[in-house]
């Protein structure tokens, strides 16, 4: 027997969200979803959430289970049950609940519709297929298997305290038609997806990768279109700058400048953007939390360049 | 009263493909249960069927004819015509609107070999091809967001016809529990398929029958009702799918003494027979106690095409395998059975998506119909695999350009809007203020249980007696249910109850046409009556919803090149 401890919420009844139990035998090879069903099915009719494919395609039945989120369908019921012999199942993160396991997805859309999630070609279409290589067919093919859940988007640390993040969803669909050789309008593309929101306000903490139930993951897309910025030139911002910054530092001494990267990263012609990081600067200097004036290389500073050198090859 | 020009029901591939013609000239609603990007053509696997002979010269006539001798000679031949020359500018069509396919080295659209096609001729994207397909087509839906709008979580409930006239449909918000009216100078029924009514079914939760019930209410037959596909590779018990593309790369089926049984069956095709002759020969197997282990199981096993192989061509049936049942297929074989898939049946409509009413062509004014909620028919009594996801989109476009000229040529017809809302509302009151002592969950699954046992791949006269038996004590059970939340909002538990209601009116009509067609043909079987018969049933059944009952008629089959012929493989 496990029990699942399981979030309810009904506006029609109550304001505040609370905690129910129930207990329930999970049978060999029950999916969470198998579960969930039972529940609702013998249990308690009043039980909310989506499904609909059962098979890992439809993307309707996300959830948290023990504080991360899942695709219900995909997942043994089993495997999931904690050593004190209960799962959790809560809502999806960073979306407004509207009954029990069921939020409202529409951020989310917002977000997927703000990247022109659809291929603007350059050339008039020809009379057959547009050709495209099975190499750059896989650049685009881990992207293409999204099935929008909003598992990644539900447990991105950005997101909790950034609204105006895309988020990873939205960028992994975007990289999807970055590296689309089909597609015509890559640097503005990268252009957009460079401005405050888009790519360089992604924290690299990877989240996405570890919840994210298909190829998809998000972190390693938005790290492609990162490259393709970089290399289409887009580097007028303040990610790109850093991103740049931090690169040259290492290159050059083996570890971080603290004192010249924040100074590149906002631009060193940028005055009003230095003189933001004055009062930074000047707190830590009293605080004596400044970084040494002058940067040292580290003892190995040379196999740092070789690893470069083999880099650039 | 909400008020468009014209309005979908279902997002799907047909419903999708239908809005954007629509939305060339018109005002276009999208109405469905779930969000668009969710629907269940997204679940298809393996291809979609054109003849562009990419890897090996290929012909619309070849195409043609192994339609038809798959359909086992009940297709419409002047449809299936149209809709094999239609495959290959909607497949470049397709590939312009951004879809994502596997290539070849030269940068074609790479085709593989798929069941009963005498020619490698699905296209593909790796083993998702219905999902990069649904998602190009909602790309395309959020580009012309301006004059189309997205109702989605909305159900259906049913039909407004005056006469031989549609003017619109009842609704309900599910997130509100509002009811409205809808009312249009064009109706587009892409509601899918029913497999939800089989025990084992590959289908999603979404697929019951809520359309075609609708229709079938308002005075519409059903035609070919009986002929239900069952895939040969569903994971045994979930039944969920893995791909025909695991055969048509090179998969073998073995029984418990690891034979490859298709020799006995089928020996030029072997795995690559038709799904009917597959599922039936599988059944066979395990019907003679040789399924692995003594169970119903069967064994597809990939281990001899190599990882590399599994990996770049079936990368998600690996995974599935890996998640559903713990197995990996580049190790072990997978265990599978028959599973419910494809409903051949469907809404009378001509070759252009217009409903009809008899077996004269009598038009529904207004009224159209495309994808699996549709018969055309171009599949006859058994489907070819990668041919359903064309049939969404050559026949969703088709719908959606004879909606739109007809739609320009009328205005909004008038609609009693409180009489019609009013029938919704006393159902909603109706199931609310039950309080018998049956419980839904029950009915569901006895309905569930008889359907796979007694309808499924081999049927006979005894048994589809006690099936309809059974199916219409539970109806009466279903009047003495009890539901549990009476709230308004996102109430997913009464919607599954009028779900169910639809589902076992269509239970019915499958197993009534099934237990009136004595022959076997296609994917209807029957064992009293094992050949077909050419003589008594080359014809398509129409069910109808009379005062007294149920009404089976006749509609003739159209054959303009191929006379039918034994079906051998």
């Amino acid at each position: 027997m496990a029990t699942f401890r399981i979030k309810r919420y009904n506006p029609e009844k109550q304001a505040e969200s609370y905690y129910e139990e129930f207990e329930l035998d999970i049978k060999h090879g029950m999916t969470l979803l198998d579960c969930m069903n039972e529940i609702k099915w013998t249990l308690d009719g009043s039980f909310t959430y989506r499904m609909s494919c059962r098979s890992a395609i439809c993307g309707s039945c996300a959830v948290k289970a023990n504080g991360h989120s899942l695709l219900a369908c995909q997942r043994q019921g089993a495997h999931l049950v904690k050593d004190d012999d209960t799962i959790v199942l809560e809502p999806l993160g960073n979306m407004k609940p509207i009954k029990d396991l069921a939020v409202d997805f529409k951020p989310f859309w917002d977000k997927i519709d703000k990247i022109n999630p659809y291929l603007q070609p350059n050339e008039k279409a020809p009379k057959e297929e547009r050709k495209q290589s099975p190499e750059q067919f896989r650049l685009i093919d881990d992207s293409s298997t999204c099935i929008m859940c909003g598992a990644c988007y539900s447990d991105c640390n950005v997101l909790e305290v950034d609204d105006n993040f895309l988020g990873p969803a939205a960028l992994a669909k975007a990289q999807r038609f970055v590296q689309d050789s089909r597609d015509g309008k890559t640097l503005e593309r990268v252009r957009d997806l460079s401005k405050p929101g888009g790519i360089w306000d992604c924290t690299h903490c990877a989240e996405c990768v570890e919840r994210c139930p298909k190829p998809a993951q998000p972190f390693h897309r938005i790290k492609e279109i990162m490259t393709v910025a970089l290399d289409q030139g887009v580097t007028n911002n303040n990610g790109a700058r850093h991103a740049l910054s931090f690169t040259k530092s290492v290159k050059s001494s083996g570890s971080l400048n603290e004192n010249i990267i924040p100074v590149e990263s906002v631009g060193i012609f940028n005055i009003k953007g230095l003189f933001d990081l004055l009062p930074v600067g000047l707190r830590m200097f009293f605080k004596g939390k400044n970084p040494p004036i002058f940067h040292k290389s580290i003892d190995d500073v040379e196999d740092v360049k070789r690893i470069y050198m083999e880099l650039d090859e | 009263m909400i008020k468009h020009d014209v309005v979908i029901v279902g997002s799907g591939l047909a419903g999708m493909r239908a809005a954007l013609e629509v939305c060339k000239d018109l005002d276009v609603a999208v109405l469905s249960k779930v969000y668009p990007t969710r629907s269940h053509s997204g679940a298809a696997q393996g291809g979609i069927a054109a003849s562009l002979g990419n890897s090996e010269p290929d012909s619309w006539e070849e195409h043609f004819y192994d339609t038809v001798k798959g359909g086992d000679f009940l297709n419409d031949q002047d449809a299936v015509e149209e809709f094999v020359k239609a495959a290959p500018s909607v497949i470049y069509e397709l590939e312009h609107l951004g879809c994502v396919f596997s290539r070849t080295p030269n940068g074609k659209i790479a085709q593989r070999s798929f069941g009963g096609h005498s020619k490698p001729r699905a296209c593909f994207s790796a083993d998702r091809t219905g999902h990069a397909i649904l998602h190009a087509l909602h790309e395309q839906l959020l580009k012309s967001a301006k004059s189309v709008k997205i109702y989605s979580e909305w159900y259906m409930h049913s039909l407004i016809l005056d006469g031989d006239r549609c003017n619109g449909i009842v609704v309900s918000d599910i997130r509100t529990g509002a009811v409205e009216v809808m009312q249009a100078r064009a109706v587009i029924f892409a509601t899918g398929g029913y497999g939800r009514v089989f025990n084992i079914t590959s289908n999603a939760f979404a697929g019951t029958a809520d359309g075609v019930m609708s229709a079938y209410r308002a005075g519409i037959p059903i035609e070919d009702a009986e002929f239900v596909q069952y895939h040969p590779s569903g994971l045994y018990r979930q039944g969920i799918l893995f791909s025909e593309a695991a055969r048509g790369e090179g998969g073998y089926l073995l029984n418990g003494k690891g034979e490859r049984f298709m020799e006995k069956y089928a020996p030029s095709r072997m795995e690559l027979a038709p799904r009917d002759i597959v599922a039936r020969a599988e059944q066979s197997e395990m019907d003679a106690g040789r399924g692995v282990d003594g169970k119903d199981i069967i064994h597809l096993d990939l281990r001899h095409l190599g990882k590399a192989r599994i990996m770049e061509r079936l990368p998600q049936i690996r995974q599935l395998g890996i998640d559903f049942i713990g197995v990996d297929c580049i190790t072990d074989p997978l265990p599978i059975q028959p599973t419910a898939h494809y409903s051949m049946g469907g809404i009378p409509v001509d070759k252009f998506g217009q409903v009809i009413s008899d077996a004269e062509g009598t038009p529904v004014k207004g009224f159209f119909a495309a994808g699996e909620c549709a018969c055309v028919s171009v599949h006859g009594a058994n489907r070819l695999g990668t041919n359903s996801l064309l049939d969404a989109v050559v026949f969703g476009e088709r719908a959606g350009k004879v909606a739109l000229e007809y739609a320009k040529t009328v205005g909004h017809a008038p609609v009693n809007e409180s009489h019609e809302k009013t029938k919704v509302l006393e159902l909603f009151e109706e199931i609310f203020q039950q309080d018998g002592g049956e419980c839904y969950n029950d009915i569901r699954n006895e309905m569930k249980t008889i359907m796979t046992e007694n309808c499924g791949v081999f049927r006979d006269a005894d048994r589809l007696k006690v099936c309809i038996e059974t199916i219409q004590n539970l109806r009466q059970r279903y009047k003495k249910g009890k539901v549990t939340d009476k709230g308004k909002v996102f109430n997913t538990e009464v919607y599954e109850i009028i779900e169910l209601g639809n589902m076992l009116g269509m239970a019915e009509v499958i197993a009534t046409a099934a237990l009136a067609r004595n022959e076997s043909r296609g994917g209807h079987h029957r064992t009293d009556f094992p050949k077909r018969d050419d003589q008594n049933f080359l014809k398509h059944s129409l069910v109808y919803l009379t005062d007294d009952g149920m009404e089976i008629k006749y509609k003739p089959v159209v054959i303009t090149k191929h006379q039918p012929a034994e079906r051998t493989y």
